[in-house]
């Protein structure tokens, strides 16, 4: 493929710099509250849909992460397509598909967006652009670039968001991704979502690189260090990164510095860390509490804020009734959508 | 004494090539390193280099000479102070050429994979019914009819495009996108760099998105580092999210072995991916049906492995000269009918199963050979058909038998057909070893035409 072979990108390998990112409207903090809020209560529900039994197999949390995913959708716009690894179910939220569709998939029921076929990792919306719900470590790396690479065959303007962990970070093929997209110029963002751990694993005990931004660099793929604890922040990144993407120059590298609040899967007593890290965090960095608090030092009632959350609750506790009375599917499915 | 100059091999399954010029004349003076002549494969044209110093003596094979075997003396270097009259000297030309037949590198080739046996596919004993009765053929090599393939369907879908290694400037590692580049630029046709795992995944990603991407593997051995994308991504995405994507892309490429590439580069995948619902296996024959077949993999809505043989890449076959030719996956064809016993194969497997069933006409039994060529959907109906007709079945694979292609077939003999059988069904396969790399160690890992004929007559009893 022709691709003009241009000098070593001028982006800088930038670190978050110490002053606050460009402030939000009130309607966007009411937006990425509501959004943020709706993956943080529907997660809780998955959670507790687990320890009922009505879920099984894996099941991620994307708890704690909220700001990455909502952030990052606001810099997008129609056509720009997701695709990430297991830890989904936040990012299909995100991008706007249905909590029924998404909860009735995580109970195995028919009108699961895969039909109750794929489950917890492996949902698609074609609709909204949302490619995947990948339960292969780093998968995700090479098919993402793909979709890039389709939008540069087609001559579009879209963009590839693609998403993976500090984890997923250390798989062979996502530098080969790198070395291709660089190299054909590709719009793709890749979003390394870094939230400390993979699995039971520590990044000190893992990466000899730590700086997830720099993964790029012997590619001349430009990176950004990002606070993902702040949807603002995250979408200041994601402006740029989409903006440079858009313009042609290839791929873009955003390391999203976030946490996790729950074990890897429901099954890790997450014994890897202390209960004070976690709290820590909870307590002096949560991504919806941030927005909450300044959205209540504007003057936002409490009584707007209360209207969000009972929003929220109520398609949440429709979702989980939905996935829990749906039938589950036909056993003639079993036998569909191998071949078409 | 004068040295001779032979017909080099340049490559591992050259047999023969052309003797396109000489850039040197009789009495020229020769260093070693000197580009002496340039000779054409079906591949490539190649220059030989002197490797000896001296005055070119005689030239042997006069330029324009089709298809000089490997080994024969093209021409006779004098040393210093040799003279013309020394010429007689050198070994006859007629002589060597016998010695070279049996030379270790020669008599490999012309038993491991046998391309005199290639036209035999054209023996067709019940015609394809996708070739209208009159249709006018035209003779091709089977890297011919699949280039041609690519380009009738490249030329009528715009989301069709080829990636790979070496696929676009080089050419083709084989030759088989050849022209293609030229013909639809560097947009559709894809030097891609030595990273198979990403490029399938790549390639994956843009069919999830409705492009038809062709994805070629220097040969399948390599395709191992890309296997999870292959299956973890291609074959299942579409029963994962219920019917609403899933992804049409062909990856094809040389499969098994090719000859004396040793155990890394001669492995089959045929059993490999034939396991596995949500892919379709194509492994074709004959050149009609690798390009038809190669046509319809590229419509196929589904993702299609087409294993290809390099060993059956310069062979030539007639293919119908259709607008429009294409083979459906997932139909067996009788290659040969008779009423004795059933030999079932595919790809080159097909070379010793039709010289079996020479030889074992000779002898009374007619053997109707039955080529497979899709390997997953397998067309059952066909071998059951043909088995409760003959009562005694053979498979033939040069992959290895534990968990293989013949294993599937046996089985489903016993499952259909199992009254109708007058012997066990027999198997002949690679052997249960790495491919070694000696010639006559390679040869011996190979089936052979003996071995079938050894198999069929068991069953028959004789």
């Amino acid at each position: 493929m022709a691709a003009p072979k241009k000098a070593a990108a001028s982006t800088p390998q930038d670190k978050t710099d110490g002053g606050s990112p460009p402030e939000f409207t009130r309607e966007q903090e009411l937006k990425a509250l509501r959004d943020m809020l709706l993956i943080r209560r529907f997660e809780e529900k998955a959670g507790q849909l687990y320890g009922m039994g009505a879920i099984g197999g894996f099941c991620h949390l994307y708890i704690g992460q909220e700001a990455v995913v909502v952030g990052m959708q606001m810099a997008l716009k129609q056509g720009d397509q997701v695709i990430t690894g297991y830890r989904d179910h936040g990012h299909m939220l995100a991008t706007g598909m249905d909590a029924n569709g998404v909860m009735a998939e995580l109970t195995g029921r028919r009108g699961g967006y895969s039909k109750g076929k794929g489950g917890s990792m492996h949902m698609f919306s074609k609709e909204k652009h949302f490619y995947g719900g990948h339960g292969i470590v780093g998968a995700q790396v090479s098919l993402g670039t793909g979709l890039a690479f389709a939008n540069h065959y087609r001559g579009n303007d879209n963009v590839s968001v693609t998403y993976f962990g500090d984890g997923a970070a250390n798989q062979g093929q996502v530098y080969e991704s790198f070395n291709m997209a660089e190299l054909w110029k590709l719009p793709v963002i890749y979003v390394i979502e870094n939230n400390r751990y993979a699995m039971g694993t520590a990044v000190s005990r893992a990466s000899a690189q730590q700086d997830f931004s720099k993964r790029g660099v012997s590619f001349n793929i430009p990176g950004k260090q990002v606070d993902g604890m702040d949807v603002r922040a995250v979408k200041a990144a994601g402006d740029e990164a989409v903006a440079w993407c858009r313009a042609g120059k290839g791929p873009f590298i955003l390391e999203m510095q976030t946490y996790r609040y729950r074990g890897h899967s429901m099954s890790d007593p997450a014994k890897y860390r202390t209960r004070e890290e976690v709290e820590k965090v909870r307590h002096d960095q949560d991504p919806i509490e941030q927005v909450r608090n300044r959205l209540l030092a504007a003057k936002v009632s409490e009584a707007d804020l209360k209207a969000i959350d009972a929003e929220v609750r109520d398609i949440v506790n429709a979702s989980a009734d939905f996935a829990q009375h749906d039938p589950e599917p036909d056993a003639a499915e079993l036998w569909t959508d191998v071949y078409r | 004494m004068p040295i001779q100059v032979l017909m080099p091999a340049l490559s591992p399954t050259m047999e023969k090539g052309n003797l396109a010029k000489w850039l040197k004349k009789e009495g020229e003076t020769i260093k070693s390193g000197d580009v002496i002549a340039e000779i054409e494969t079906d591949k490539a044209t190649m220059e030989v280099e002197a490797t000896d110093e001296g005055t070119l003596g005689k030239i042997l094979i006069p330029e324009g000479t089709a298809d000089v075997a490997v080994n024969t003396p093209i021409a006779t270097i004098l040393a210093d102070g040799e003279s013309a009259a020394d010429l007689a000297k050198a070994p006859a030309p007629a002589k060597q050429e016998k010695a070279a037949e049996s030379a270790p590198p020669a008599a490999a080739k012309s038993e491991a994979p046998q391309p005199k046996a290639a036209p035999a596919p054209q023996a067709v004993a019940e015609p394809d019914p996708e070739v209208p009765a009159g249709t006018e053929m035209v003779t091709q090599t089977i890297r011919e009819a699949l280039r041609d393939a690519m380009a009738e369907e490249m030329r009528r879908d715009p989301d069709v495009f080829v990636m790979g290694e070496e696929v676009a400037e080089y050419q083709g590692a084989y030759k088989v996108t050849q022209g293609l580049l030229q013909e639809f630029g560097p947009k559709r046709v894809i030097d891609t760099p030595i990273t198979e795992h990403g490029f399938a995944g790549v390639g994956v990603g843009a069919a999830m998105t409705g492009l038809k991407p062709i994805v070629e593997f220097m040969t399948f051995n390599f395709a191992m580092q890309a296997i999870d994308q292959i299956i973890n991504s291609a074959a299942k995405t579409l029963y994962m999210s219920g019917g609403q994507m899933g992804c049409s892309i062909v990856f094809r490429g040389p499969n098994g072995a090719a000859a004396r590439v040793a155990a890394q580069h001669s492995q089959d995948y045929s059993a490999w991916y034939s396991n596995v619902p949500g892919l379709k296996v194509v492994a074709p024959f004959s050149a009609a049906d690798y390009k038809g077949l190669l046509k319809a993999a590229i419509r196929d809505p589904n993702p299609v492995i087409f294993l290809e043989n390099e060993v059956l890449y310069g062979h030539t076959g007639e293919v119908p000269k259709l607008d429009d030719f294409i083979i459906p996956i997932g139909k067996a064809r009788i290659a040969r009918a008779g009423s004795h016993v059933t030999i079932i194969s595919w790809s080159n497997g097909m070379t010793y199963a039709l010289k079996a069933a020479d030889e074992l006409a000779k002898d009374g039994i007619e053997a109707e050979v039955i080529d497979l060529r899709t390997l997953r959907p397998m067309d059952t109906e066909t071998i059951i058909n043909s088995v409760k007709k003959t009562g005694r079945a053979v498979t033939v694979e040069e992959g290895w038998a534990q968990s293989g292609v013949g294993a599937e077939i046996a089985a489903r003999i016993m499952e259909n057909a199992f009254d109708y059988l007058d012997a066990p069904v027999a198997r002949v396969s690679g052997k249960d070893v790495p491919m070694p790399y000696a010639a006559n160690l390679e040869k011996l890992a190979l089936p052979s035409a003996a071995e079938v004929v050894e198999a069929a007559k068991a069953v028959c009893y004789r």
